[in-house]
């Protein structure tokens, strides 16, 4: 337990459900970023797998929303200590992507529009974890919170959802995303509270 | 890709409070003493954590406000109406009580006194806390690199650091501070009153040939709205970077 401040209570008589260690629950959709919004242009608009030879698989926008889609209901967790549950999207699962794309590889880096990228291990993209996700709360995923499309992984600190996601490398060895550099932890689970880095 | 910022571990620290200031009928500066404090940027932030006696605890970021000077370091806390932390940091908190706070955080929106380029920094409301510690810190260190700020806020009875902003830019002919009021201006204000806009915005900045380093801070659909007029005025989106306060930022 921390020092105690003196004559701090904090909001009490509304106990609300479990939250990672440190979080706060909102109502809202506090946008973080760490650049302006990039303009994309559906029709230029792209997604691409590169395994770890080379290999790519992409789709266009009309290809990408064919495929089939879920209907994740989940709650997320921003590093900046508030987390918003119950969130309803739609996307297309990394599994659904994934099909038929020969890999052994153990690590994934995502890469977006404007130049962001973060990292995870390939096996936090797969069995129902992850997804490309195109809405949210019913409505077309507006730019500045990632629209056209984004990674949804929640069960990490939402940095690790990029947002303009425009393909995953998939890598042998490790390699640190945009904010895993700049002090961010590494993996990045709410859970045990990996913010920052040595956390 | 920025260098990394000087990050170990991030241990929660006992900083001890030893002076309070109003800066505005809603922001007070925490002037604190952080025992072995690493040293910071301008443009980081800490994260201060609050624990009441049973042991519940809540933690938020602030931005730095003042240049790095050994243990000595500056918060400026914006009261939030229903804010859980912020109104205790205001209202409560006096000299010589204890908080725990933990950072130096972020190495993304910092600035670098060797940086040469003219450096643009925008900022709205609170927004405007790091650019504050950019700006003393160019102070400080006798860097020679040109500045301007642009600091949009409702009206006088919320703008930050006004005297300080008058004299530096008074006194330094590399630094330029242009207040942008979009409720109330003050009597006598000669501008027009409103958001900022695309014409004003081109007039004040520096021109996008001269490749300024940009830094905007706000509230979202402000940092949305000025990073968009930047780059409609051509300037490159890469050398634009953003900090975005949420609304729930408290």
């Amino acid at each position: 337990m921390g020092i105690v401040s003196r004559g701090f209570r904090g909001r009490r008589g509304r106990p609300g459900p479990e939250l990672p260690p440190g979080q706060y629950l909102v109502e809202d959709f506090p946008v973080l970023s760490a650049g302006p919004t990039p303009r994309i242009d559906l029709d230029k608009w792209e997604f691409t797998i590169t395994n770890e030879t080379g290999e790519r698989k992409s789709w266009d926008w009309a290809a990408f929303r064919a495929l089939p889609s879920e209907s994740p209901t989940v709650d997320i967790h921003c590093v900046t200590k508030w987390s918003k549950l119950g969130t309803g999207w739609e996307g297309v699962s990394l599994d659904t992507l994934m099909e038929g794309v020969e890999t052994s590889a153990s690590f994934a880096l995502a890469e977006s529009y404007g130049g962001y990228t973060t990292n995870l291990p390939l096996e936090d993209l797969l069995d129902g974890k992850a997804w490309v996700a195109y809405r949210f709360g019913g409505e077309d995923l507006e730019p500045e919170h990632g629209g056209p499309a984004r990674l949804l992984v929640p069960h990490l600190y939402f940095w690790k959802s990029a947002k303009w996601v425009r393909g995953i490398r998939l890598l042998d060895s490790d390699e640190p995303g945009f904010w895993e550099s700049l002090g961010y932890h590494n993996y990045g689970d709410p859970w045990r509270e990996q913010r920052y880095w040595g956390d | 890709m920025a260098r990394a910022a000087v990050l170990g571990r991030l241990s929660w620290r006992a900083a001890q409070v030893r002076q309070v200031r109003d800066e505005s009928a809603t922001a007070r500066t925490l002037v604190l003493e952080v025992p072995s404090w690493p040293g910071h940027l301008p443009g980081q932030h800490v994260d201060v954590r609050l624990t009441a006696e049973d042991g519940y605890s809540t933690q938020r970021s602030y931005s730095i406000a003042s240049a790095p000077d050994g243990a000595r370091v500056e918060l400026t806390v914006e009261r939030l109406e229903d804010g859980e932390v912020s109104p205790y940091l205001t209202d409560v908190l006096q000299p010589g009580d204890p908080l725990e706070l933990r950072g130096p955080i972020g190495g993304w929106f910092v600035w670098r006194p060797e940086e040469p380029a003219p450096t643009l920094l925008t900022g709205g409301g609170s927004g405007v806390v790091p650019l504050m510690a950019m700006i003393r810190t160019r102070i400080a260190r006798g860097s020679g690199t040109p500045m301007r700020l642009i600091y949009s806020t409702r009206g006088p009875d919320t703008l930050l650091y006004h005297e300080e902003l008058q004299r530096l830019g008074d006194q330094d002919p590399a630094l330029r501070v242009d207040l942008v009021y979009t409720r109330r201006a003050p009597t006598g204000w000669e501008g027009k009153v409103g958001r900022l806009g695309a014409a004003q915005l081109a007039a004040l900045a520096w021109p996008p040939a001269d490749r300024p380093a940009s830094f905007v801070c706000g509230p979202t659909s402000f940092v949305e709205a000025v990073a968009n007029l930047l780059i409609d005025q051509g300037h490159d989106p890469q050398r634009i970077k953003t900090e975005r306060f949420g609304p729930s930022g408290s």
